[in-house]
């Protein structure tokens, strides 16, 4: 299993990787969000996969499946939330003022 | 958002975001113990005010409460903040949290946690951010519309 | 004495009520409202001083970050206390004289008053910090309050350009010094500057011993504008006259002298310590006074006399220094030099501080301060005609003035040093004496300018912009006070070496005054002896230079401009600045996806190169947990979904394939035991598309990127890259366990925090700090996006 889900994570960061660095703003948040999905995955699996029952203490005599990746992904989950909110606002807001979402005539001018 | 006249959809929301809502406090409550906590129950009290939003719109939605979600979000951080400097004051480690049992009058032996008051703060944190994103961002589609 | 330790923090703390002072009472001048803090540390200081004098320093320590072996320790012994007296009493009397210099309709007080209480504080702080880092966090903060009064008038290009410069080289030799002290600290292995003096011996063999030196060397000479760094100080004259008068003459140059002196301890009766401390000194009092002679302003010709007279206080440290080559007659002899050096440190801030304010005096009455347009003030203002005799006659070092008495000091430890026999004085030893001596002759002049010049002569009315008026007795009383002083100290110089000097050479030299060697009684007639004829040929030859001046001035035209150190400092300036910038130019694009490039690349090439190097790459399948047939399918449809938002034409299609990714991860968290991810993953997921389709009305069309082929090589060399390296890094992390995981911890969640949910307890109770800075995060998230929708650009 741990295999595998290592082969799917490198895919998705690949996928991501290629959407980042796209000239398009609204690909660049796919990819972005595509990225942290990969990332949660191999945080995940780096905790060990299935071999316990869930964190919750029971009276079932089983060992708990490691509980600190879960406690990371839970607030990147909600951390990835504000900022793929924030993302969108600025690629439509900057679509709306500046008329294009192009990467590459966003750069501004040379006197910076 | 103009105006939805989507009849089944305002019927059911009306009656689901009640469920929503007690489910959400029992994932808030019963965080300790199983499954939930303040993030979720945040974010599902922000779920369902987002169904009246999609399902009204956002002027009516307005019309019933007139919370200011950005304070909201900033008191939540205040009281985790807050209950982090109260225990300072018993000399013990900032954000250091308590339990036990206590007896009270008339519900007996309760269990108390002092997490509960910083999840508290963690959830309104969480529902204030997340729904001062949503309308803001659906009260700006709603002046573009027009 | 444990409030003493606060008595840094008052100004600092009270910097905080001037604007509300500022703000609230604008009929009333700020200065008035400041004026009281100097003075009441004044009286404190001087209360110590029997204390003091009985060799009984006061130390306190507040402990700050003990496990790093940093505390704030104040230390207040002899050395400490001379600084402090001078930084408070002349500080009083530069905020007197502020009061009627500034005008509070014109000026912004507020803002004044602050950086001056900032630099106040500061300048405590560095002279009685035992620990170097704060010694040092003090010497930066000193810097940028003299940055910030230069820059007062900052609508000037010549304040900006002045205090830019002043910031530049006060700072970089700030650096320098912080490394040096970095190295003693790793060599003594304390941060306390008693402690390495204890250790002094432990230091001397040190390899690096040399390098420290310099490099704390450096941080002095830059401070206190040594040659070849004294650029600095002639273009801080841009600030205002009492800020001349304070920073720039009286206290923060001295900081350099005060850390010379601090470390001489430490370094003392090492030959390249001698050399560079007194031979630098001895060529920055000899440029300074030669170069001061030839400037036509006032405060120009005052900012190089400053830099001459540092030279003549650092070269005196560096004869004393001589103190540790050895017991006997070398210990008595240089004992005399760090007497003189102390000395002339008050004279010098008594007279310096009497003419800057004089020259203030003349500048707000006539409106300038040129010479060539100046003369005939004498019957305008008698009063501070005379200020001008007394301050630059004790500076030309003429009786019956304080400076008369150091200067002779002076020469004697000269002379003194000429007969020692030690780092190779035998063969130098004239040196010091003649090129003294010739120094002291263009001192003598530009003093007889200052006296002069601008009070004799010819009055030009038509040449000023004002006419000239009575000044104030309130910017006549601070420098009639300083004047009272060093007429005062030539008649009682012993009073003051009883209780002042001789604490602060015990300070400095502690090694050697415990030996209980006495200072001679200061006497101002000693006998026809060589330092007084010295002296009376200093005066003959100066005089008639002075009076044939402009015969010989087209000396100072035969100079080449490209030698000059500003003309360098501005080209060094200039070329670093063209430098930088083609640099910058060459890999800020400005385009997203070029940054993006170089953190995969080095991504790539640094990870791949250590696993490679490292050869940590390890594939163990065998602790495997299995897989089902549905965990199977469910990977699959997690990768369709990503291909089909990399592949999706349409926007809807990227949102949906999305979105299927995201109830994908649901489903994962279940079978992977993660109920907590999961209700959270729906949630978000859930609000996460939502709002995906509220944008999805603004955002564009997705349109077909049609690149070249190189682009979409480049994009699919990186990617394919990162994915492959990223598998490696998971496969190999699975089969290199380098150590227990914590999480059993955690497993104690019940007894521990009274919860059942493992998770839970973590975000809440175990890690509640990571938790509380993360809904912070989250609001500001919140809040950028409700600034970026209501900041109301104007829309196309």
């Amino acid at each position: 299993m741990e295999t595998m889900m290592a082969i799917v994570i490198g895919i998705l960061f690949s996928i991501g990787v290629y959407l980042l660095l796209c000239k398009s703003l609204f690909r660049i948040i796919l990819g972005i969000s595509i990225i942290a999905h990969a990332a949660n995955l191999m945080i995940l699996t780096m905790g060990g996969l299935k071999t316990g029952g869930p964190p919750i203490i029971s009276g079932v005599n089983l060992p708990p499946t490691d509980p600190l990746p879960q406690a990371l992904i839970l607030t990147a989950i909600v951390i990835n939330f504000a900022l793929t909110a924030f993302l969108l606002v600025l690629a439509y807001r900057s679509y709306l003022v500046l008329g294009t979402e192009n990467m590459e005539q966003l750069r501004g001018n040379d006197n910076e | 958002m103009g105006l939805n006249n989507d009849v089944i959809l305002q019927t059911v929301s009306k009656v689901a975001f009640f469920i929503i809502l007690a489910f959400a406090t029992h994932l808030f409550i019963g965080g300790h113990h199983n499954p939930g906590g303040g993030f979720v129950g945040g974010l599902v009290v922000a779920s369902a005010l987002t169904l009246l939003i999609l399902a009204f719109d956002l002027k009516s939605l307005e019309e019933v409460s007139k919370i200011n979600y950005q304070t909201l979000g900033i008191a939540g951080v205040i009281i985790a903040v807050g209950t982090g400097m109260s225990s300072l004051i018993f000399h013990e480690p900032f954000l250091n949290q308590t339990f036990g049992i206590i007896n009270l009058p008339i519900l007996g032996e309760t269990e108390y946690v002092t997490a509960i008051v910083f999840d508290t703060g963690v959830a309104l944190a969480v529902l204030g951010t997340a729904l001062s994103i949503i309308t803001t961002i659906s009260e700006d589609v709603c002046k573009w519309r027009q | 004495m444990s409030w003493f330790y606060l008595t840094t923090f008052i100004p600092l703390l009270y910097a905080i009520l001037v604007p509300i002072f500022y703000r609230h009472f604008p009929r009333i001048h700020t200065g008035w409202f400041v004026l009281p803090i100097p003075i009441g540390l004044f009286a404190c200081l001087i209360r110590q001083i029997p204390l003091i004098a009985k060799d009984s320093p006061l130390v306190h320590t507040v402990s700050w970050i003990p496990h790093l072996n940093i505390n704030y320790t104040v230390y207040v012994d002899g050395l400490t206390l001379i600084f402090g007296l001078i930084i408070t009493g002349i500080g009083a009397l530069v905020v007197l004289y502020s009061i009627y210099y500034l005008l509070k309709e014109r000026e912004a007080l507020g803002n004044f008053y602050v950086y001056l209480l900032l630099f106040m504080g500061a300048m405590l702080g560095v002279v009685s910090s035992d620990n170097v880092l704060v010694l040092y966090m003090f010497w930066e903060l000193t810097s940028i309050s003299s940055f910030l009064l230069i820059a007062f008038w900052y609508q000037r290009k010549a304040s900006r350009y002045g205090a830019q410069k002043a910031l530049l080289i006060t700072v970089f030799g700030g650096f320098c010094m912080l490394a040096g002290f970095l190295i003693l600290a790793n060599i003594t292995d304390t941060f306390s500057i008693r402690q390495m003096i204890q250790h002094a011996d432990k230091i001397t063999g040190q390899s690096l011993f040399v390098p420290a030196m310099i490099l704390i060397l450096l941080g002095a000479f830059t401070k206190s504008a040594q040659f070849p760094f004294h650029i600095w100080l002639p273009d801080a004259m841009e600030a205002p006259t009492p800020i001349s008068a304070y920073l720039h003459s009286a206290t923060m140059v001295k900081a350099g002298i005060y850390l010379i002196a601090r470390f001489t301890p430490i370094f003392g009766g090492n030959m390249v310590w001698f050399w560079l401390v007194s031979g630098i000194g001895l060529i920055t009092l000899f440029w300074g006074s030669f170069s001061a002679v030839k400037q036509v302003d006032l405060k120009a010709l005052l900012a190089y006399s400053t830099v001459s007279q540092l030279g003549m206080i650092v070269c005196l440290l560096g004869l004393g220094s001589a103190a540790y080559s050895g017991p006997g007659e070398a210990a008595i002899l240089s004992i005399t030099a760090i007497l003189a050096a102390i000395f002339h440190l008050i004279n010098h801030s008594t007279f310096k501080g009497s003419l800057f304010m004089v020259v203030g005096i003349i500048d707000r009455l006539s409106g300038t301060r040129d010479l060539r347009r100046l003369g005939g003030l004498m019957n305008m203002m008698p009063i501070t005609f005379t200020l001008a005799i007394i301050g630059s006659f004790s500076m030309a070092g003429l009786p019956p003035f304080n400076g008369f008495l150091s200067k002779e000091l002076f020469f004697t430890s000269l002379l003194n040093t000429s007969q020692l026999e030690i780092f190779h004085l035998d063969k130098w030893s004239p040196l010091f004496p003649i090129v003294a001596w010739l120094a002291s002759i263009f001192t003598f002049i530009y003093c007889m300018i200052i006296a002069f010049r601008p009070f004799l002569g010819k009055h030009q009315p038509h040449k000023l912009a004002k006419k000239i008026q009575r000044a104030p007795w309130g910017m006549l009383l601070p420098p009639t006070l300083l004047a009272f002083l060093i007429i005062l100290f030539f008649f009682f110089p012993n009073v003051l070496a009883q209780y002042l000097f001789l604490p602060a050479i015990s300070s400095i030299l502690p090694g050697v005054m415990e030996a209980d060697l006495s200072i001679e009684p200061i006497k101002a007639w000693h006998g026809w002896t060589p330092e007084l004829f010295m002296t009376m040929g200093i005066i003959a030859v100066g005089f008639a230079l002075f009076l044939l001046f402009p015969k010989w001035s087209k000396v100072f035209g035969r100079l080449p401009l490209w030698f000059t150190f500003n003309y360098m400092y501005d080209k060094l300036l200039l070329a670093i600045e063209i430098a930088s910038q083609r640099i910058t130019r060459k890999y800020m694009t400005g385009f997203i996806r070029d940054y993006l490039s170089y953190i995969f690349f080095f991504f790539i090439v640094i990870l791949a190169g250590m696993i490679f190097i490292l050869n940590s790459f390890t594939f163990n399948p065998t602790a495997n947990s299995p897989v089902s047939i549905y965990e199977f399918l469910l990977c699959l449809a997690l990768v369709a979904s990503a291909l089909l938002v990399l592949c999706a034409r349409t926007r809807i299609i990227a949102i949906i394939g999305l979105g299927v990714m995201g109830y994908l991860m649901i489903m994962f968290f279940v079978i992977f035991r993660a109920p907590d991810l999961a209700l959270t993953q729906l949630v978000v997921e859930t609000v996460t598309t939502v709002l995906f389709l509220l944008c999805l009305y603004f955002l564009p069309k997705l349109e077909k990127e049609i690149n070249k082929l190189g682009f979409k090589i480049t994009n699919l060399v990186f990617s394919l890259g990162v994915g492959i390296l990223v598998t490696i890094m998971a496969l190999s992390a699975q089969g290199n366990r380098l150590f227990q995981p914590i999480s059993r911890f955690y497993e104690n969640a019940y007894e521990l925090a009274g919860a059942k949910n493992i998770v839970n307890s973590i975000l809440v109770d175990f890690r509640g700090f990571d938790t509380m800075l993360e809904i912070l995060v989250f609001c500001i998230g919140g809040i950028g996006v409700y600034t970026l929708i209501k900041i109301g650009l104007t829309e196309r």
